[in-house]
């Protein structure tokens, strides 16, 4: 691979041993790929700290041990100086605050709070959200960026133009430390293109309806990049965020274009740039309601734990659940957790959301959310959620049965203990 | 006896670009199914845990892991970064597609990795087969099993 000088000075230890190992890590990364060269980034968004069971050996020889094991794949153990570039901590395994309902060991909580200190000090922000683009990370069209969370890349690339490829632990640990990533992938402008058409017969208005889109274009696609045609009213944050979310976990997509509005393409032809279009698809109201029926994997009626907020609730959706919920009570066996950015759950709460949320019987997380932590409440049989997402994974992870439809649905559940959703 | 008239095992040599370094031979595993990392092994027992995905409650640890590539979350790297930890990492991994996920998870599990075949070695490998990876060299022998 071609290295500037810096990148040369860095690989050879002359700033350090923590960043000769991230420029190691780097080069046998790049050279996997296939990459001529890195590029330079200043916004990284990725897994660094510990709370889960598994580190917690390394993490008892010291915070070093852990950064350089699992973020820069080092046996070399290094002093971690602080980050290069602009930094963040996306979603972690434990609610600092709810850690107790959670079902979480307080020796873990220790421990994460202890590695918060240790990476905070070194310049990695605790947003500790899967969407850090809601809380100050909203990187500008074409910023080079070196992100993880499906979700968060497909929304960064898509959305706000910015160029990112799906990174992981090691790739993000040492972009941290070096301002550099592979220059590989969609970092690529004709890499970026559309490759199919998707045409849409109906209208796709409300937040479920767009998570409902986003699951079928993943099925259909995989990794491929969809251009959207005929998508009618004006979409938001809210409605992206679960499109987005729900295309990159029934399938693989990391970029798409919805010409007039995502920011790389005004026309059709200008989403394709002279590509071929690889194939075309058609989504009317019967593949809506089939994508609506491969979502649902229960069978049960009696719901006993609601699910909200992934990715991660923005300040209106906790309006609207508060809204919902307003002098209500929930069903007596149901538990229901809604899911925000710490940064936003403030606003909540001096908003008076969270009171509202609390006072029907519900309960704010922040920090994580069950599919990355793999914790329920205890004796969870039947959930009930409003993302594509979590009604994707959850079953597949914990074993429980799942049903998916639009907040109110859900809402509904949490206040009857019955499933009463339908398309 | 006349050696020329018994069977000798069939060896294929199939050659393309080395992804890590290294030599390694095994039992080859072979899916035609992308494997999920985060959410879809078991990190402790090298074994597959997807529903639904054919090679469930199998697992690949020292085996040759013939696969098309990666799927799922950014944790893929991670994920067999800690096989590796625990010991029950693949011994090689020769695969189709090119995606960050499987480079990067390629590359920490540090085990020969090789892809761009001349020959689609998801057709050409079964399970079973005795399989030479020699990355520097961008080769994979290949010497079929006998036939039961």
């Amino acid at each position: 691979m071609n290295l500037t000088d810096h990148e040369k000075a860095m690989y050879d230890g002359e700033h350090g041993r923590a960043k000769a190992r991230a420029m190691d890590l780097l080069v046998r990364y790049g050279e996997a790929l296939g990459a001529e060269r890195l590029v330079e980034t200043n916004n990284v968004a990725g897994a660094f700290n510990a709370s889960t069971p598994s580190v917690q050996a390394i993490a008892e020889k010291g915070m070093e041990h852990v950064y350089s094991e699992l973020n820069l794949d080092s046996d070399e153990v290094v002093e971690v100086p602080h980050m290069v570039a602009h930094t963040c901590q996306l979603i972690t395994g434990i609610d600092n605050d709810n850690w107790e309902l959670q079902g979480v060991d307080k020796s873990l909580v220790d421990m994460q709070r202890a590695n918060e200190k240790y990476l905070g000090r070194r310049g990695v922000n605790m947003f500790a959200t899967c969407t850090p683009y809601q809380v100050g990370n909203v990187p500008v069209k074409g910023e080079h960026c070196a992100w993880m969370e499906s979700s968060a890349v497909i929304y960064c690339n898509s959305v706000l133009g910015a160029r990112t490829n799906v990174e992981g632990k090691e790739s993000t640990g040492a972009a941290a430390l070096t301002g550099r990533i592979p220059y590989w992938g969609f970092h690529i402008t004709e890499n970026r293109r559309g490759t199919h058409l998707v045409e849409l017969d109906i209208e796709v208005d409300d937040m479920m309806d767009w998570g409902l889109l986003g699951y079928y274009i993943g099925e259909v696609i995989g990794e491929e990049i969809p251009v959207l045609k005929g998508t009618g009213r004006q979409p938001d944050l809210i409605k992206l965020k679960h499109f987005g979310a729900a295309a990159a976990s029934s399938g693989g997509v990391e970029m798409y274009h919805i010409p007039g509005i995502t920011p790389e393409a005004d026309s059709i032809e200008e989403a394709f740039g002279g590509r071929s279009v690889k194939g075309t698809y058609r989504y009317g109201a019967k593949e809506r309601r089939e994508t609506y029926e491969k979502l649902q994997s229960s069978t049960e009626k009696k719901v006993d734990f609601i699910m909200l907020g992934c990715p991660h609730n923005s300040i209106d959706q906790m309006a609207l659940i508060a809204h919902m919920l307003e002098n209500r009570k929930i069903h007596s066996d149901v538990q229901l957790w809604v899911h925000t950015p710490r940064a936003i759950k403030q606003v909540a709460e001096r908003n008076g959301y969270i009171d509202t949320i609390r006072e029907a019987g519900g309960v704010v997380m922040s920090d994580t959310c069950p599919a990355i932590s793999r914790r329920l409440p205890a004796g969870t049989k039947v959930i009930a959620t409003d993302s594509a997402k979590q009604a994707h994974y959850l079953p597949a992870i914990t074993g429980v049965q799942g049903w998916f439809g639009s907040v109110s649905d859900c809402v509904d559940a949490a206040l009857t203990g019955q499933w009463n959703g339908r398309v | 006896m006349d050696i020329s008239t018994e069977a000798k095992p069939e060896t294929i040599e199939l050659k393309g670009r080395k992804v890590v370094a290294g030599r390694a031979e095994g039992e080859a595993l072979v899916t035609t199914e992308t494997i999920s990392g985060w959410g879809g092994i078991n990190e402790r027992t090298g074994t597959v845990i997807e529903r639904r995905h054919e090679m469930r409650g199998v697992s690949f640890a020292g085996k040759i892991l013939v696969f098309p590539g990666a799927k799922g979350s950014s944790g893929w790297s991670a994920y067999f970064h800690m096989t590796r930890l625990n010991g029950v990492q693949p011994a090689a991994m020769i695969f189709t597609r090119m995606t960050t996920k499987i480079a990067l998870g390629a590359v920490v599990t540090r085990v020969p990795a090789i892809t761009e075949l001349d020959q689609d070695p998801l057709s050409v490998i079964e399970t079973g087969d005795w399989v030479v990876v020699d990355a520097d060299a961008g080769t994979v022998t290949v010497t079929k099993k006998k036939p039961a």
